[in-house]
């Protein structure tokens, strides 16, 4: 049996792959951005010292950390309108979803980071009369960032694939649109194949990078 | 060398720079500081040393409040330091104290994303909130003090221990603190590099610094230190002349001391 391709005719709907591009493009950065801040309020939080906030902080990290995201993503746009008793949009569902998802992560890769910087820095800092917090912006985050930056890119990285699970909620992202295209042409080889091309297209010249930043900062260390 | 002559001027013998009152320490149910006094006065060199462990790095973190005393006072220029960062009330805070007390360590403690010169910089620009230019001026004054003028642009991993220590005291120096407390500055250190370190500590000594010194260096400790005190099991065992204390000790535990240590 031999298969004959015909990427021809699926290639007719590239408006559709780049525009489902785009939106995974879009939902990537944004739930990136979105988790940063949550990451570094939970991070702070964390290290607070404050049980209450420590252990809220906890059991977010937990639920997310602990539970899929396809899970978290089914949950969050048909389970939770009728807790709150309003529909949710699945946009906004998606964009809630993969930014807490993604936070939880972060929150620990930055907090590990943080532990790890040497205490005698933070007592450096003090013994010059630093306060916490200037110690902490000047002296402990810039060492602690360039540390994490690392394992902040994977991670990032799993986030644009995790990003795919939108399309189970309707959000018309790559995955999404490949499956539209598969539907419009019957060509599930080549509409799939052409999504995962342009996965690797993506993310191969990022991970190439991330592994040149790493050797770059183990050199400077 | 010009800055070092202008405080010396400025010292008035007697005065009482830093004080520890009654000073306790525990860690849960270890007490290692077991009521301490110590008056430090202005141009005073004192030099503790005693047997590992028995709490001479806890009693000079103490004197910074880099560990909070579990019971007694820190007086600096004759007024109590509270527990909190900023000044309150009758209370110093502790920031305060800081800004006036600076203090060596042993592992150097630089700030490795910084080069030689922010290292000694940082503490006038952030702290006191001096002009850049001027806070420059003063580093490269230190940094030429102890002799690493030329390397102001280097980044501290690329420095020897030796060096690393000298820009730590620079460090602390451009503070221009009223007291300096050093923990074994010079433990750390390869043997060939120790005597560049305690030189430039003779040199503080000689014009005027206030210094608590936690060495191990006997001989050095003879030479430099005004008062000698032997710390042992967290009291103060032993104080006087570094000719009482180390060149001819009474005490049979201070005598075994100084005997492993001379060598
Ligand atoms: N953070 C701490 N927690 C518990 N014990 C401590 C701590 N710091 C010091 N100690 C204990 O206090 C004692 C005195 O320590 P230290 O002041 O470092 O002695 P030294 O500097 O004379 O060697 C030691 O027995 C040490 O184990
Ligand atoms: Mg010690």
């Amino acid at each position: 049996m031999t298969y004959t391709w015909d990427f021809h005719s699926v290639w007719q709907y590239w408006d559709l792959f780049l525009w489902g591009l785009w939106i995974t493009v879009v939902y990537t950065l944004g739930s990136i951005a979105f988790g940063v801040a949550i990451g570094f309020a939970t991070c702070a939080a964390r290290l607070s010292g404050s049980m209450i906030l420590i252990s809220i902080a906890r059991v977010y990290q937990e639920i997310f950390r602990c539970t899929p995201l396809l899970v978290q993503l089914l949950w969050f746009y048909y389970a939770f309108p009728l807790l709150v008793g309003a529909s949710i949009d699945n946009r906004v569902a998606a964009m809630l979803t993969l930014s807490l998802y993604v936070g939880a992560f972060y929150a620990e890769i930055f907090r590990g980071a943080i532990v790890s910087i040497d205490r005698g820095q933070r007592e450096a800092a003090a013994a010059i009369g630093m306060s916490p917090w200037q110690s902490m912006t000047r002296i402990i985050l810039p060492q602690a960032m360039k540390r994490a930056l690392p394992a902040f890119i994977n991670q990032s990285v799993i986030q644009f694939k995790n990003t795919s699970l939108v399309s189970v909620i309707s959000v018309a992202d790559l995955a999404y649109m490949a499956a539209v295209v598969n539907g419009q042409t019957y060509r599930p080889l080549e509409s799939y194949t052409l999504m995962a091309f342009l996965y690797i297209a993506m993310l191969l010249p990022i991970t190439q990078a991330a592994d040149w930043v790493e050797r770059r900062l183990r050199v400077s260390d | 060398m010009e800055r070092m002559q202008h405080m010396s001027k400025n010292t008035d013998p007697g005065e009482a720079v830093i004080e520890a009152i009654g000073l306790h320490k525990s860690y849960g149910p270890i007490e290692v500081l077991k009521g301490l006094d110590l008056k430090l006065e202005r141009g005073e060199v004192v030099a503790l040393i005693g047997p590992s462990g028995s709490g001479k790095s806890t009693f000079i973190r103490c004197l910074n409040m880099m560990e909070i005393p579990t019971d007694g006072t820190i007086r600096f220029r004759q007024k109590p330091i509270g527990k909190s960062f900023r000044d309150k009330g009758a209370h110093l805070g502790i920031g305060t104290l800081r800004r006036h007390v600076g203090m060596v360590f042993q592992h150097f403690n630089l700030f490795p994303h910084k080069t030689v010169l922010e290292n000694v910089t940082e503490g006038p620009i952030v702290v006191c909130g001096r002009p850049k230019r001027e806070a420059e001026a003063l580093a490269m004054e230190l940094l030429n003090q102890v002799g690493l003028a030329e390397k102001h642009a280097a980044y501290p991993n690329h420095l020897s221990g030796g060096q690393k220590q000298r820009v730590a005291i620079a460090r602390a120096l451009a503070m221009e603190p009223e007291v300096l407390l050093l923990d074994e500055v010079t433990s750390a250190l390869d043997p060939e590099l120790v005597g560049e370190v305690l030189a430039v500590i003779r040199n503080l000594a000689e014009n005027g610094m206030t210094m608590a010194i936690v060495t191990h260096e006997m001989a050095f400790a003879a030479d430099v230190a005004s008062r000698v005190i032997f710390l042992d099991q967290g009291v103060i065992a032993e104080t006087g002349t570094p000719e009482d204390v180390i060149l001819n000790p009474q005490n049979p535990r201070l005598q075994g001391f100084v005997a492993r240590f001379k060598g």
